[in-house]
């Protein structure tokens, strides 16, 4: 909508991963694998490169390893073997549940994650408080408890928190999963809202494969046991996308299959 | 409002209308229950329950199955009371064992909650200390009224140290299953946020394990207060002073059954005024913040 997003935007279809790799990208995974003690590998020969302010969706069956690659970028957990970068230092993550710290308001919550973030002065962190939430439009909830908002506010206030974190790197592990379908297609165009206005590279786990499509340039498909990238689309239809449009389902049909094909690899 | 914003699809000003119409739905007034009618509700009962054992005492009593030393009446031990608040024991007893319940509670708290953390906290002191804890919780305090005495001759040292073996194991205890019942998820969002080492004690282990660290504490306090009653009953000093376990014991040297009877509501009441007015206002007011309660 700015011309800062316009530019980023229109230079997204001329990036390859090629082209990426030679600029310092958002997030670089180079040949990941991660094994548990005494179990099979979870993740095998992973290489992903997401660019700065590109939105991709990893998407996959129970068991590919979706949440245990976010815990390596975002520095929960180390590799057994190849490299996780992010140049950036530390990305924020965002959880299914919420996750919000029930001990603290909403306010508090998202004041906790600037002050950590080394932000001083009360003021200023109240002020930026404020301001981040009227970003995800939840002006006077300062005070609210985690327990007093319904789970998309929680879910807003979550994304406001990991916004306080101020790394160009959000992670989101199936942020939208325990969401009822009216407040999830809200949060779907708030989100994509978002990111356009800030720029941020994101992340998204899903194993939905519509959401995947609704929301990603890129969509990632993840095989199971051990997890590796099995494809990967470019999503070309232009935002703001809606989870009816007939593209949107065209290509998820096409996607699906794929994931179904790759799922009954492990039924014979 | 929402109404002719909903069909307008996806466009900036419809959407922050249309979430804050979902808001609106999904948030509900919490019904705010009148003072009154809660004070009520938690008053009366007791009460009920109060009068109903006065009734059945005063039937016993007057069949008069028993002597009247063996069993007075209610009217009996009411007397008693009163004289010994009008002879003026009775709160020189009751502050002399509150105080001494208090040091030696606040003491446990200073040397158990450390202790909690660090069994809680550290594989190897927990695998050592664990059972060793577990095991000094289950044991009498009252045990270690003869081995204290000899120790320390009948001096508050003494009561302090019954009133802390007693105290301290069951707070460690309360902290450390306080620190167990940490969802591991606020660990890994605190971490994501920038808490790490010292930093996630404070703001994210801590404030988590709180609801179960005020539990071990109340559980403490009727220990710590247990302790020093055997300890005043069994062990009379003038270094000890007017205790309430000193008139109780007195009570029982005169075979004066219903000022035995008085002696016992006194420790009973102070038991029950600090667990309502203290731990349970606490615990349900961090209850509540947390959505819990």
């Amino acid at each position: 909508m700015t011309a800062a997003i316009a530019a980023v935007e229109s230079a997204q279809p001329t990036t390859t991963a090629a082209v990426d790799a030679a600029f310092a990208p958002a997030v670089r995974l180079t040949k990941v694998g991660k094994t548990f003690r005494g179990g099979a590998p979870v993740l095998d020969g992973i290489d992903l490169t997401v660019a700065p302010g590109e939105f991709v969706c990893l998407l996959g069956a129970s068991g590919c390893g979706k949440s245990t690659l976010l815990n390596l970028v975002a520095d929960l957990d180390a590799p057994s073997s190849g490299t996780v970068e992010v140049p950036s230092g530390r990305a924020a993550l965002m959880f299914q549940e919420s996750a919000l710290f029930p001990w603290l308001t909403a306010g508090e919550n998202i004041d906790l994650a600037l002050r950590l973030r080394g932000l001083s002065g009360r003021r200023d962190r109240r002020a930026e408080t404020e301001r981040l939430l009227d970003l995800v439009r939840l002006r006077g909830a300062y005070d609210k408890r985690p327990h007093q908002l319904s789970g998309g506010m929680r879910q807003r206030v979550a994304l406001a928190r990991a916004l306080a974190q101020d790394s160009p790197v959000l992670l989101m592990d199936e942020p939208f999963a325990a969401l009822d379908a009216i407040t999830r297609d809200v949060l779907h165009e708030e989100l994509v809202r978002l990111w356009e206005a800030t720029g941020l590279a994101v992340l998204f786990v899903t194993h939905n494969v519509r959401e995947a499509v609704r929301l990603g340039q890129r969509v990632v498909l993840l095989s199971s046991r051990p997890g590796r990238v099995a494809r990967e689309w470019r999503v070309d239809i232009p935002q703001p996308r809606r989870i009816e449009d007939k593209a949107v389902a065209d290509l998820s049909v096409e996607i699906t299959d794929h994931l179904r094909k790759e799922i009954s690899r492990h039924g014979r | 409002m929402a109404a002719d914003t909903d069909t307008s699809g996806p466009a900036g000003d419809s959407l922050a209308h249309i979430e804050a119409g979902l808001d609106a739905l999904e948030t509900s007034a919490e019904p705010e229950s009148s003072r009154l009618k809660h004070v009520a509700a938690s008053v009366l009962p007791p009460i009920a329950a109060l009068v109903l054992i006065l009734a059945v005492w005063q039937i016993l009593y007057a069949a008069k199955i028993w002597p009247d030393w063996k069993l007075p009446g209610p009217s009996q031990v009411f007397g008693s009371l009163k004289d010994t608040f009008s002879e003026g024991d009775a709160w020189g007893a009751v502050g002399h064992s509150i105080g001494h319940g208090a040091v030696g509670f606040g003491a446990s708290v200073a040397i158990g909650t450390p202790l909690g953390i660090l069994v809680g906290r550290f594989k190897p002191v927990r695998a050592g200390l664990g059972p060793i804890l577990s095991g000094l919780q289950s044991l009498p305090s009252v045990a270690w009224v003869p081995p204290a005495l000899m120790f320390f001759g009948p001096t508050p040292a003494m009561l302090y140290t019954v009133v802390l073996l007693g105290a301290v194991p069951s707070i460690a205890v309360g902290v450390m299953s306080g620190l167990d019942q940490v969802p591991p998820l606020y660990l890994r969002v605190g971490r994501n946020i920038g808490a790490r080492g010292l930093a996630s004690v404070r703001h994210v282990l801590l404030p988590a394990a709180l609801p179960g660290y005020l539990a071990g504490l109340r559980q403490g306090w009727a220990f710590a207060w247990r302790s020093l009653l055997a300890s005043e009953i069994i062990v009379q000093s003038a270094n000890l002073g007017h205790s309430l376990g000193f008139l109780l014991k007195n009570a029982q040297d005169a075979n004066d059954m219903s000022g035995a009877f008085a002696a016992i509501v006194l420790i009973l009441a102070v038991g029950v005024a600090v667990n309502q007015l203290l731990f349970v206002p606490l615990e349900r007011r961090v209850l509540k913040a947390r959505g819990l309660a």
